[in-house]
């Protein structure tokens, strides 16, 4: 099939994986985070980490548009559509998400709620239109990837003076998670200085949407600031093997530079079109809690005050609620590579997909969906 | 001799006529549906009695019963309708018993303002499908709900069937070294139904398999009596066929993806929407389970049945107390394949 099976050729699999068994030099470690959560998701559904030698280790990093969401931004949505009685258009993977009680936008939905699942916006603001008496609230989540279209659709609406319509805004921004990480959790010495601590992250593999819009640039303080290698990487398993055989040669080099394995679809200004939109559209948050990470300072996006009419927060004041993780759920350790999933104490037992305490159990994407999904079996072997 | 046929004023207009509340309220309006609607398609002597039960003149052996309900939406979509659904889906019910199905019984629930010349299409569907499958639809029942209390037209139909001496078929019945087979490629009636959805407007060729397994189930049988079990991988894809299997014969499962048939419009637009083919839902395709010895004979045979032209031998049944269902990857890695949490619900990049 055209631009699929050239991805997930096995032989070629094979091929790479030798290749970077060959060029391991057992006396370093290769601790490496793929920030995606697109990337963690091809890694467990094809099994990739089973043709990697025991030297190179994955971390699975928090871009997960769904997992890092905090539950009070989920809560409130679900609020807003019970108590305002609008029309909640959403992504799928948001539905089962829960609130603060557990509740989700499946069960408001079961209670009576007006939320249905959209595969785009574009659907939500034809849905909007379609129904001039009901107010249409579209639930905007994701990284840089789904944010222009979030803006193109804003700036419609504003042609349109569709005043039936308006976004909850949630979209986050990827480098500055990217930085924080390295900040706070990172030894802070480069890769051969000072012995590495349990976070510790020797090189990254860069996200493969997003960086279609922000280009290769956007990283380049990984490598200078932070001397840490970051290679920007497709989301099929050749791509992700590849990735992992060029990170490889930087650390053996002790380079730090930012590679772009992902050729085909990114360059290194991105799409300036697409990011002239968003800034047209929406303005960075001093500072945004992601579900497990905390609060970061100018990690997210709100819509800009030319577009209030169309800013779900500012049409109906939707109160910030605050919300806790579940005491025992280490998403926060597991985002930032301290533990692996199944190190936490509840994975698999109190904390499943069908009952996630935590953030990375919520999304198909999430490292401990994941690895609960495609790779339990692991862990009753070793159990 | 049949009894008198009631003379009605006017014949339904099954072109612009739609369904009234009265066809179903027991009066002479329901008679009238039923008799110019649905007698007229299902047409057999247990429905010309017009009793509220058919009479069957049953073989000795042990029966099967099954029923299943439908509530597909949309009504029509490529490679089928809810009608013909509606009978495959219960016929391959009784058949993964690996029994011969020999009546079915139909129950409609209809909205009202559905549209006649639909509900005529759908009863068409079903009656070919029931012709087609030699098994008559021999009783039925027929209730209309108020506008907006119902999405058009739900159907729910039972099925009995005769299981052949010897046979002995049940989920149960899987055992460590047992083969795994597959009698075609996956995913293609999620993905026809999934892409008439009102709000994706995918131009795509994949057709709904749905078909009645039991003319290839007999064939199966007959060549490989020891067959342990047979599954008709439905809601839920192949995955949930296989865990289900896996937990209630206390095993686990060990297959192989790259022996796994899917077509390609299937898998791409899978790969669009973010979804697993292992999940989605087929409603032509079986999987079967049966000792390591019989298995070249039995995917033979399969392969020698127009339903079973693509079999295949996707993998075994191994000793494992956890049940996984365990997959070697196209590139050598592995991965449990568990099951479904919930719908599948498409991801957002």
């Amino acid at each position: 099939m055209k631009y699929l099976d050239e991805f997930r050729d096995g032989r070629l699999a094979q091929g790479l994986a030798a290749r970077i068994r060959r060029e391991i030099e057992p006396e370093r470690r290769y601790a490496l985070m793929e920030f995606c959560g697109g990337h963690t998701h091809a890694i467990c559904r094809h099994g990739i980490e089973d043709l990697l030698p025991a030297e190179v280790r994955l971390i699975h990093g928090p871009g997960c548009p769904v997992c890092v969401l905090p539950s009070g931004r989920l809560q409130a949505a679900i609020n807003l559509v019970e108590r305002e009685r609008v029309m909640l258009c959403s992504y799928g993977d948001l539905l089962r998400v829960p609130g603060t009680q557990g509740d989700t936008l499946l069960k408001a939905k079961a209670r009576g709620a007006d939320v249905r699942m959209v595969y785009s916006i574009n659907d939500a603001l034809e849905i909007a239109r379609a129904h001039p008496d009901r107010h249409v609230v579209f639930f905007a989540i994701g990284f840089e990837t789904t944010t222009p279209p979030t803006a193109v659709v804003l700036r419609q609406a504003r042609r349109e003076k569709l005043g039936n319509f308006s976004v909850y805004c949630n979209h986050v921004l990827t480098p500055p998670a990217l930085r924080a990480l390295l900040a706070t959790d990172l030894s802070s010495s480069p890769q051969e200085a000072a012995p590495r601590g349990v976070g510790g992250v020797d090189g990254f593999i860069g996200p493969a949407h997003v960086s279609t819009v922000i280009g290769t640039r956007a990283y380049e303080f990984v490598a200078t600031e932070y001397r840490r290698p970051l290679v920007i990487a497709g989301f099929e398993p050749l791509d992700v093997l590849q990735s992992i055989l060029m990170l490889v040669r930087q650390i053996n080099a002790s380079e730090a530079r930012v590679e772009n394995e992902y050729t085909r679809a990114v360059g290194v200004d991105g799409n300036r079109k697409a990011q002239q939109w968003m800034d047209e559209v929406f303005e960075v948050r001093p500072s945004f809690e992601w579900r497990g990470l905390g609060e970061l300072p100018n990690s997210a996006l709100a819509i800009r005050p030319a577009f209030a009419d169309w800013d779900t927060e500012r049409r109906f004041a939707v109160p910030a609620i605050q919300a806790s993780d579940h005491k025992a759920c280490a998403c926060g350790e597991v985002l930032r590579g301290v533990k692996r999933p199944e190190e936490c104490k509840v994975f698999a037992s109190a904390c499943s997909p069908d009952h996630p305490l935590g953030s990375c159990m919520v999304s198909a994407e999430g490292a401990c969906a994941a690895h609960y999904h495609y790779g339990r079996f692991r862990q009753a072997v070793t159990a | 001799m049949s009894p008198r046929r009631e003379t009605y004023a006017r014949k339904l207009d099954l072109t612009r006529g739609c369904v009234e509340i009265g066809h179903g309220g027991g009066g002479r309006a329901m008679a009238q549906l039923i008799e110019e609607l649905f007698l007229a398609a299902f047409d057999n002597d247990w429905l010309r009695a017009q009793d509220d039960c058919a009479r069957l003149t049953v073989p000795t052996g042990r029966l099967v019963m099954a029923t299943d309900s439908h509530v597909v939406s949309p009504l029509f979509f490529p490679g089928g309708d809810i009608g013909c659904l509606s009978v495959h889906g219960t016929l391959n019910d009784v058949a993964m018993a690996g029994a011969r199905p020999l009546y079915l019984a139909a129950g409609f629930i209809l909205e009202e303002g559905f549209p006649l010349a639909d509900l005529q299409r759908i009863v068409a569907s079903m009656a070919r499908a029931a012709r087609d499958a030699e098994v008559p639809i021999v009783t039925g029942d027929t209730k209309v709900v108020e506008r907006g209390k119902g999405d058009g037209v739900f159907i729910t139909t039972t099925g009995v069937g005769v299981i052949p001496a010897g046979v002995d078929i049940s989920a149960n019945r899987a055992r460590p070294g047992d083969a795994v087979l597959l009698s075609g490629s996956l995913g293609e009636h999620g993905m026809a139904v999934l892409a008439q959805r009102e709000n994706l407007s995918f131009d795509t060729s994949i057709k709904s398999d749905t078909a009645a397994l039991h003319g290839l189930v007999a064939t199966m049988v007959a060549a490989v009596s020891d067959i342990h079990c047979l599954r008709d991988p439905t809601r839920g894809g192949l995955s949930s066929a296989l865990n289900e299997i896996a937990r209630q014969s206390g095993v686990g499962m060990r297959l192989r993806e790259a022996a796994i048939p899917v077509k390609e419009p299937v898998r791409a637009l899978c790969e669009f929407l973010g979804l697993d083919p292992l999940y989605v839902a087929n409603e032509g395709k079986l999987l079967a389970i049966c000792p390591a010895a019989a298995a070249d004979t039995l995917l033979a045979a399969m392969r020698g049945h127009p339903l079973g032209r693509e079999a295949a031998l996707i993998g075994e049944v191994v000793a494992d107390s956890h049940g996984f269902v365990e997959m070697e990857t196209v590139f050598g890695g592995r991965r449990l394949v568990d099951w479904l949490s919930g719908e599948q619900l498409p991801r957002i990049c």
